[in-house]
């Protein structure tokens, strides 16, 4: 298997606080890689530096082979990095899909001019992103909803329509972030099942933060484990469940008394 | 009182307004997105005025050929603007980006004083515009009606541009949340220029037929009817294009009403815009059309 991406000790320090150090990860094609930890680790800033949203103190983060660091967040999402959100970030009043064909953005030519005045590519373009933005609703289970505000999706339908725009800017790389926060076991199963078989039909590297243990367990290959910036450990499901260090690190209170 | 009285003054009122409605739609484009009052966009139509003013009288073009370059020129001014002055400061505080915008309002006067000088200049006004009809006992200046009915079509323009189109959707994400549309891919730069570009080319339009109606121009001519945009724009509800029009048209009759039915107190016509903001800003902020604002 080849590389796809790779980060080498990456840092982040706010002010006195250091979020992440040394973070170092390979991640090869068609991989699934968990990233776990107590909160307040620092899994969501190593998705802010790698999706360009943070700039690093320290470190480098290289993606088929090109260095990412000093690119613009859209730059990075156009070579092919594309992430959902902890906290849900739809845009609220946009339907639907339009919510997905602003992810077509960073994929298309025609200019300004040719949108107000509507030439022919612009059309074009126009349709063939309403196209495929209808086979992404169809592929996770929201077709139905198209037309529909945003906002007004239950919230484990939004989950999904946060996976399905970050399908929409073509990534080979996705980010998700607790993609299974606040769902029910039956919904955990679908999304579980929606996540292996996106990854099939598009070719995706995945890395995922996630709070919910089976759930990791079940889908990572491999995991990694953060605690107060630190990577105290990594390795396959088996190994990560039985480390000492991880145990400490999730249940260390309980160690203590 | 009589009727047509009355008619005459809501006709002036609205013909007056629609500019300030105009000019408006600049502000509460670039505020709706970057939540910044631009203080330079009353300068930017001046500016406007100057490009169609040389357009016509240094290098002969004719005059409707001058309005349109000068319109063009006009918002790749404003896209300058944007480069220079404001993108630098787009992740300082807000603070910084506010008074960046004074200090580029007090730079384009300045300019202008010392390349235009201080005396005005008389502006052109082609002769069909300055023919006056009586309708039904209202007497309107033709450059009254075009004026409006060209307002309202770039009215038009602007609404489809941001709620038909592409470019407008990335607006709409970015005036909800810029970072997340950044990581969408959207070249949020480029869109914010494109903002810019618009708000300033009304600017020029709102300016040039602003220019007509008295007809001259001077260096300094932007700042009234900026305040006066930049209190219809909160008057309608900030961030809202159509509450920034009907803001403008009430201010425009609200003043011309107050005027006529008490000319003793024509010389608070401005004291009465800015009284209108103070009201609005303390027992409704967020304007007649405003909705909540986000964060
Ligand atoms: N922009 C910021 N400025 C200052 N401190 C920050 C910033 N972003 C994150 N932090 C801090 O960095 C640390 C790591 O935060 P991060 O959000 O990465 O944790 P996390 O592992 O995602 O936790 P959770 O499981 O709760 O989501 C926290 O102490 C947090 O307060
Ligand atoms: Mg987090």
């Amino acid at each position: 298997m080849t590389e796809l991406f790779r980060a080498e000790n990456l840092t982040m320090q706010f002010g006195g606080l250091t979020a992440v150090s040394g973070f170092d990860l390979s991640l090869c094609r068609g991989e699934i890689v968990g990233l776990i930890g107590p909160n307040g680790a620092g899994k969501t800033t190593v998705f802010n530096m790698i999706a360009g949203y943070y700039t690093p103190s320290e470190g480098k983060i290289l993606f088929e082979g090109k260095v990412l660091n000093g690119k613009k967040a859209h730059e990075i999402t156009k070579l092919g990095i594309a992430r959902t959100f902890q906290n849900i970030r739809l845009f609220p009043d946009l339907k639907v899909i339009e919510n997905i064909m602003l992810a077509y953005h960073c994929r298309i030519r025609s200019s300004f001019f040719g949108a107000v005045f509507h030439f022919p590519l612009y059309r074009r373009e126009e349709e063939e992103m309403m196209r495929k933005a209808m086979l992404l609703l169809n592929e996770v289970g929201l077709a139905e909803s198209a037309e529909e505000q945003s906002s007004s999706l239950p919230y484990g339908k939004q989950r999904k329509l946060e996976i399905a725009r970050a399908l929409g800017t073509g990534p080979k790389l996705l980010l998700l972030d607790e993609p299974a926060a606040g769902m029910n076991p039956s919904e955990t199963q679908e999304l579980l099942d929606l996540i292996l078989r996106l990854k099939e039909d598009f070719g995706l590297t995945i890395l995922l933060i996630e709070h919910d243990m089976k759930f990791v367990m079940r889908i990572c290959e491999r995991i990694k484990v953060l605690d107060y910036g630190i990577t105290i450990a990594e390795g396959t499901p088996l190994e990560i469940q039985k480390d000492p260090k991880v145990i400490e690190a999730y249940l260390g209170e309980v160690r203590t008394c | 009182m009589d009727f047509s009285f009355l008619a005459q003054q809501v006709i002036n009122g609205i013909s007056l307004g629609g500019l300030y409605g105009l000019i408006a739609v600049g502000y509460t484009l670039v505020y709706g997105i970057l939540r910044l009052i631009n203080f330079a966009h009353g300068d930017i139509m001046m500016i406007g005025c100057y490009f169609a003013f040389y357009g016509i009288f240094m290098f002969s073009l004719p005059w409707w050929a001058s309005f349109l370059l000068a319109v063009i020129l006009t918002a790749a001014a404003g896209i300058l603007i944007d480069i220079g002055a404001y993108r630098p400061v787009r992740n300082a505080p807000r603070i910084s980006a506010l008074i960046t915008a004074i200090g580029v309002s007090f730079l384009l006067e300045n300019l202008g004083l010392v390349l235009f000088s201080g005396r005005p200049k008389a502006f052109y006004r082609p002769e069909f515009l300055s023919e006056i009809r009586e309708i039904a006992g209202v007497r309107i200046l033709d450059l009254n009606i075009w004026s409006f009915v060209l307002t309202l079509v770039l009215l038009g323009v602007i609404l489809f541009i941001i709620h038909d189109t592409r470019t407008g959707r990335a607006m709409r994400c970015i005036a909800y949340d810029m970072e997340t549309t950044k990581l969408m891919g959207v070249d949020v730069n480029r869109i914010i220029a494109l903002t810019f570009a618009i708000g300033s080319a009304a600017a020029a339009a709102g300016g040039i037929m602003w220019a007509m109606r008295y007809p001259q121009i001077n260096p300094l001519m932007g700042i009234i009817p900026g305040l006066k945009a930049f209190v219809a724009a909160v008057l309608g509800g900030i961030g809202n294009v159509t509450g920034a029009m009907l803001g403008g048209l009430l201010l425009g009759i609200i003043e011309i009403l107050l005027v006529a039915l008490r000319p003793d107190m024509a010389g608070y016509r401005d004291a009465i815009a800015f009284a209108i903001l103070i009201l609005i800003l303390l027992f409704r902020p967020t304007g007649l059309m405003g909705q909540k604002l986000p964060d």
